[in-house]
Formats: structure tokens, C-alpha cells, sequence
């Protein structure tokens, strides 16, 4: 299972369980307005606990709160346990671009590009105030600091375009600190890197 | 009892006349007053500002308004609903005006306190204002003022942390007005286990009120320190962590949450029991999750911070006390769903906002658990499902308990009741308006749209423009509910002192009250919530 799916999964799990719960919840409501209406009900029952009920709907949702935090929490590994043969590319956040620097020092600024098939290390941090970075498409995010190293990675299983956007408030350009991410075939790639950067 | 002047006619302290009756009263009933004008001025600003926000956001690249004027106008809005109108507005004005009522005394524990916090509140509010008009404009930093954006940004940052400050320390006094009170001004008679739920809820909101405003208080001095003297705490070129000031700022304003939302959950516990006719479902239950809320939720503030580069471990621990803190909510909304089974149900508009809450506010804890796990927060984090995601806690949650609070007290509060029609039409605008502007916004998050985006990439497109919509309907039904009720100023019709049956200490004195509230000695219940001598006299009081 790639991160991608693993996240997708945890997504599938909470959300589902959480639309029967809302549904749940909803339709007895509805039904106890409808069914106990005044006309219809005209005195109330004086009934003020029920302790097995009670105990009942503490530890069931407990056990749900705490199968979702273990999906979650799966989820995340997947997503920092970075394959040791994944390729380097460092991440420079500037206020209001990205800068891709590769290990032969090709620096190319808004376009990412790697090659299909490969997992890729994106080894983050800014020159000034805060940023985020997000590519939406492999469920990815991480804050670019200055001082402080941080790092994301996804695996290029499809080519194509996908969009890498800034989400951490940084300023006045903020929504137009975006950049590109292209995965290309292994030639076109190589192609790429060996053009003179800008 | 028609003999004994209320509130509105005799002033605290005696002798005061005309305009210093209000500005100088010892009255927490008046001052309770005097906070719902100061708090509804501050909601109708900042959901213009809103409106304006979402206006932009429904077409592509500019529509009214440049990406500065846009960045201060989310800060704008950001601080003015969560400073001025959500943390003060159910505790600041109901609080005031009937925690002392329900715990059977004339007033609070330190009236003159009580007025100095009015002043405060006025005061951060001017300050905020000062801050707008002056120097190089309003804040654009959003209102969590992330460092080392905050420290370098040329705007107003120093006096809108000012004003924020002395907004916390004018909720501070008020907490702190409120555990004395109940501690020491209770009615001897009356036992920890037979106090209203509002009132635990606000005791409960009180001490984290006391407890983590200052944490926030001192980040904001540290800000200002900052700005002026550069000392590098925040600056990792300098020895400083960036991340501290997440830490410290999150310290303070994920309990804040709870300030914001355990007033509202007491709100529905009032209200619930008093149209079911039946008392709460599991009172010692709502009253320890209360307790529960307040204590774990002050350990879970990290949550905000998953993708801001704190070690693993840190992650993990913070998801999975974040998960526990889920239980005690959910436990509420337990009770208030089987607190309706087997009741005698009557429909009103307090209860109809009541149910219009637990809806929304279901919606917004069921999304938290989105958040609070990990793996799936990294995709959502700093999106627009976050956005949706506290809109439903803050305003499906706080605001419509806040309304329904409005429309329950109404009668009590000024001695009149509205018609009942006009707030149904504004309270189902408002719910269905809420629906279509918050769920797009739910799924733009999923698909990736960044929050605080002034423009954005083509496919989000649709979903922005639908949202908009959803505001302007929203906020007219919120306009026919204001409209509703003040027209109900005008064309008075006598409320009685009890027009809905309920049982707690408000409804057994005047409407409005006199000056020292009770005319005679209270009885106090063994069980607040025993309705088994509620008459069907209230229907044929009202009409
Ligand atoms: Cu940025
Ligand atoms: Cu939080």
C-alpha cells in the first residue's frame, strides 16, 4: 500500500463512520421531536439517568476514538518512512516562490521535476518568515522553517502535472506561492537535469 | 408583584439617573445589557467583513478588493469574532445577567470588578480600532500571528496584540467574578448537585478563563518585545525557536476553544430539559464531562502543529489525547438527543435553535476526528476543511447557541416576548444558508484549496462561488431573526415571569427583574430539573 492509499484509507474509515454517526444522531432527534410532541405526548416520563447506558456510550465511542487514532496514526508512518533509495531534491520556501535544488546543483524555481517510477525526498526549509509545503495529490504537507530542517516524501508512481501550493500564511503573495510538479520518464528527466539551470 | 420596580427603573448603586445609571452600575444585569450591545456591534462588523471575504473569493482573481486589504480583512475578522464576539458573548452577557439568578443572590461577588471588566472589553475594543486607523494599517498576519511573520511585518501587529491583551483581561475578571460568586455567593441551601447546568458550564469555563489567558497574555507581550528589541527567543539564527511561539500560542487558544463552546453546551442544557418537560438526561454526567473538557482540553493544543516540524513522538501523543477529549463531548450529546425520549416536546424557536446546534455541532466534532488523526490531518491541515471545520464548532456550535440563548431569555431579559413565526423563517435561513456556505467549503479543503488564499488554481472555482451564496442566505436569515426581536422593543407584549415552564431560579422572579432580583426568600429544589410540578399553565400564560 503506497501512503497515498494508506491516508485515503484512514480518510474511508472516519468519514464513514462519522456520516452513520451524524446520521444516526439526526434521525432519533428527528424522530423524538416528531413521536413525543406535545399534543401527541402530553406528559413527560421523569426519567433522569440510565448508569448502564451511560457506561455504554463512554466506552464504545472510546473504542471508536481510539481505532481512528491508530489509522491515523499508521497512516503518518507511511508517510515519514522515506524508502532508502529515494532521491534527494532540496526545497527552498522564499517569500513568494519555491526553489527545487537538485544534487548536481541544478536549481530550477516553481517547477519540480522527477522521474516516474521513483520515490523522491523533499528536504524543506525557507530563507525567511514561515511556509508549507503541500502537494495535494500524494497527501503531503510539511512547514518550511528557517534554522530548522524539515522533510516530506512521495512515491512518482503516474506521470503527469500535479500542483504544489503554499499553506502556511506567509504574506501578501501568499495564494500566488505556487509551483509545479511534473513527472516526466526517466529520459525526459535526465534531459531536464542536464539543461543549464536559470 | 406588579408594584415592584425592575431593574430598568432603579439603579445599583441607588440615586443614579439617565446615562450614569448605565456607566457607572454595580448591576450585573445591566452590565450584562451593556455587554449584548458592545458584542452584537462587534458580530454585525465582522460578519460584513465576512461577507466581504467570501464576496472576493467567488470569482477568480481580483472581484472587489487587492490581496493587502484582503489579508487584514481575514486578521480583521479572525479577531474581532473570536475576541470580541465568541469568547464574551454567552458568558459575558448571559453569565452575567443569570448566573447569579440561578445561584439564588442579588449579584456577583465583586460588583465594582464587574464594571471594570465592561470598561476593559470597551477599551480592547477601541484599541482595535485605534489599530486600524493608524500606523501602517490593520494587521495582515491572520489572527494567530505566527512568528517571524509577525515580528517582521511593517503592519499595526503591536497594538492589535494590545488590544488582545487587554480583551483577555477584561474574560480573566469576569472568570474570576464568576468561581467566586459561585463559591461564595451560592444560597446556603443550595448543594454542588443542584446547580443549573449553565451555571456549571460557565464555572467550568471559568477557571480556564483564569488558567490560560495569561499563557497567551505573556506570548503576546513576548511578541511586542520582539518587535521592539529583537531578542531572538523565536529566531534559531539567535538560539530561538520558532515553533515556541506555536506552543505558547496554542497553549492558550485550543482551551480557548472551550471557552468559547462549554457556555454554549450549557445554553442547550437549559433549554432541552425546559421544552421536553422532562428533566436532563444524566446531570452528573454533563456536569463531569464539563469538568472533564475543561482539564483535558487544556493538554491537547499541539494538535495544531502536526505538519510544523515538532518530533514524532510529540504527534503522537497530542493525536491520541486529542482523541480522549472527543469522549466528553460526545457524552453531551448523548444525554441532550435521550433527554427528548419520552418528553412532552413543544416546539419553539429556542428549541429549534437548540436542535439546529447539536446538528452543527455534531458535524464539527465528527470533522475534528478528521483532524486529530494524524495521517489524514497532514492532507486537511491549514485547508479550507479546517476553516468549515471550526465555523461549525464556532458559529454552528457557539453562534446558534448564542441565538438560541437570545430567543430563550428574551422574555426574561427585557420583560416582552417576540413572535414565534418570523425567527422560525430566520432560524431556518440561517441553518440552511450555514449548510450551503460551510459544506463546499468542507470539500474544497478535501481537494486540496489552501486557507487564506486571496486567489486560487481554476478547480476551485465552483465550489467558492457556491459558498458565497450560501453566505448572503445565511446572513438574512440572521437579519430577519435581530429584526424579529428588536421589533419586539416596539410593539411590546407583556412577557410573564414564567412563559415556558421551566424550573431553574431565573423564571421564578419578575420579568425583567428588579435590582436585587428575588422579591422574596427563593425556594431552591432538591433537583434543578424536576418537572413533575410544571403545570400546562405556561402555553395559556403566553397567548
Ligand atoms: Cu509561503
Ligand atoms: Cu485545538
Amino acid at each position: 500500500m503506497t501512503p497515498v492509499q494508506g491516508v485515503d484509507l484512514a480518510f474511508w474509515y472516519i468519514l464513514g463512520i462519522s456520516v452513520v454517526l451524524l446520521f444516526g444522531i439526526t434521525a432519533v432527534m428527528v424522530y423524538f421531536v416528531v413521536r413525543f410532541r406535545r399534543s401527541r405526548h402530553p406528559v413527560a416520563s421523569d426519567i433522569r439517568d440510565n448508569y448502564k447506558l451511560e457506561i455504554l456510550w463512554t466506552i464504545i465511542p472510546t473504542l471508536i476514538a481510539l481505532s481512528m487514532f491508530y489509522v491515523g496514526w499508521h497512516s503518518y508512518l507511511g508517510l515519514r518512512a522515506v524508502p532508502d533509495d529515494a532521491m534527494n531534491v532540496a526545497v527552498e520556501a522564499q517569500m513568494f516562490s519555491w526553489l527545487f535544488i537538485y544534487e548536481n546543483d541544478k536549481e530550477s524555481e516553481n517547477e519540480l521535476v522527477v522521474p516516474v517510477g521513483r520515490a523522491v525526498k523533499l528536504n524543506v526549509s525557507s530563507v525567511d518568515v514561515l511556509h508549507s509545503l503541500f502537494i495535494a495529490a500524494f497527501r503531503i504537507k510539511v512547514d518550511a522553517i528557517k534554522g530548522i530542517p524539515t522533510y516530506a516524501w512521495f512515491y512518482a508512481d503516474k506521470v503527469g502535472e500535479y500542483d504544489i501550493q503554499c499553506t502556511e500564511y506567509c504574506g501578501v503573495n501568499h495564494s500566488a506561492m505556487v509551483a509545479k510538479l511534473r513527472i516526466v520518464p526517466q529520459e525526459e528527466f535526465e534531459a531536464w537535469l542536464a539543461e543549464d539551470g536559470n | 408583584m406588579t408594584a415592584i420596580p425592575s431593574f430598568f427603573t432603579q439603579s445599583s448603586p441607588p440615586g443614579l439617573t439617565g446615562i450614569k445609571a448605565w456607566l457607572l452600575t454595580h448591576d450585573h444585569k445591566r452590565l450584562g445589557l451593556m455587554y449584548l450591545y458592545a458584542v452584537l456591534f462587534w458580530f454585525v462588523v465582522a460578519m460584513v467583513i465576512g461577507l466581504l471575504i467570501r464576496t472576493e473569493l467567488m470569482s477568480q482573481g481580483r472581484t472587489i478588493m487587492g490581496p493587502g486589504m484582503y489579508n487584514s480583512l481575514f486578521t480583521l475578522h479572525g479577531v474581532i469574532m473570536i475576541f470580541l464576539f465568541v469568547i464574551p458573548a454567552i458568558p459575558a452577557i448571559f453569565g452575567n445577567f443569570f448566573l447569579p439568578i440561578q445561584l439564588g443572590t442579588d449579584d456577583v461577588f465583586f460588583p465594582r470588578l464587574n464594571l471594570f471588566s465592561w470598561y476593559l472589553f470597551m477599551f480592547g475594543g477601541i484599541f482595535a480600532l485605534v489599530a486600524l486607523f493608524t500606523g501602517d494599517g490593520f494587521p495582515d498576519t491572520g489572527w494567530t500571528f505566527y512568528v517571524p511573520f509577525s515580528v517582521q511585518s511593517s503592519s499595526n501587529v503591536g497594538l492589535t496584540v494590545s488590544a488582545a491583551f487587554i480583551l483577555g483581561m477584561s474574560s480573566m475578571l469576569t472568570g474570576l467574578n464568576f468561581v467566586t460568586t459561585f463559591h461564595r455567593m451560592r444560597d446556603k441551601r443550595m448543594g454542588l448537585m443542584q446547580i443549573p447546568l449553565f451555571t456549571w458550564s460557565l464555572y467550568a469555563t471559568a477557571w480556564v478563563q483564569i488558567l490560560a489567558t495569561p499563557v497567551i497574555s505573556i506570548t503576546f507581550v513576548l511578541v511586542v518585545m520582539e518587535r521592539l528589541l529583537s531578542i531572538g527567543l523565536f529566531d534559531p539564527a539567535r538560539g530561538g525557536d520558532p515553533i515556541l511561539y506555536q506552543h505558547l500560542f496554542w497553549m492558550y487558544s485550543h482551551p480557548a476553544v472551550y471557552i468559547m463552546i462549554l457556555p454554549g453546551m450549557g445554553v442547550v442544557s437549559e433549554i432541552i430539559p425546559v421544552f421536553s418537560r422532562k428533566s436532563i438526561f444524566g446531570y452528573k454526567a454533563i456536569v463531569w464531562s464539563s469538568m472533564g473538557i475543561a482539564i483535558a482540553g487544556s493538554l491537547v493544543w499541539a494538535h495544531h502543529m502536526y505538519t510544523s516540524g515538532m518530533s514524532d513522538v510529540s504527534v503522537f501523543v497530542f493525536s491520541l489525547l486529542t482523541f480522549l477529549v472527543a469522549i466528553p463531548s460526545a457524552v453531551k450529546v448523548f444525554s441532550w438527543v435521550a433527554t427528548m425520549y419520552k418528553g412532552s416536546i413543544e416546539m419553539t424557536p429556542p428549541l429549534l435553535l437548540s436542535l439546529i446546534f447539536i446538528y452543527l455541532f455534531s458535524v464539527g466534532g465528527l470533522t475534528g476526528l478528521v483532524l486529530g488523526a494524524v495521517g489524514t490531518d497532514i492532507h486537511v491541515h491549514d485547508t479550507h476543511f479546517v476553516v468549515a471545520h471550526f465555523h461549525f464548532v464556532m458559529f454552528g456550535g457557539t453562534g446558534f447557541a448564542f441565538l438560541a440563548a437570545l430567543h430563550y431569555w428574551w422574555p426574561k431579559m427585557f420583560g416582552i416576548m417576540y413572535p414565534f413565526r418570523p425567527a422560525y423563517i430566520g432560524a431556518v435561513l440561517t441553518a440552511v444558508g450555514f449548510l450551503f456556505h460551510y459544506v463546499p467549503m468542507l470539500i474544497l479543503g478535501l481537494q486540496g484549496m489552501p486557507r487564506r488564499y486571496y486567489d486560487y488554481l481554476p478547480q476551485y472555482e465552483t465550489g467558492n462561488f457556491l459558498a458565497g451564496f450560501g453566505g448572503y442566505l445565511l446572513c438574512i436569515g440572521l437579519v430577519v431573526m435581530f429584526v424579529n426581536l428588536l421589533a419586539s422593543l416596539r410593539h411590546r407584549v407583556a412577557a410573564p415571569a414564567d412563559p415556558w415552564g421551566a424550573t431553574t431560579l431565573e423564571w421564578r422572579v419578575p420579568s425583567p427583574p428588579p435590582v436585587h432580583n428575588f422579591v422574596d426568600k427563593p425556594e431552591i429544589m432538591d433537583f434543578p430539573y424536576d418537572f413533575r410540578q410544571v403545570g400546562d399553565n405556561s402555553a395559556s400564560q403566553r397567548s
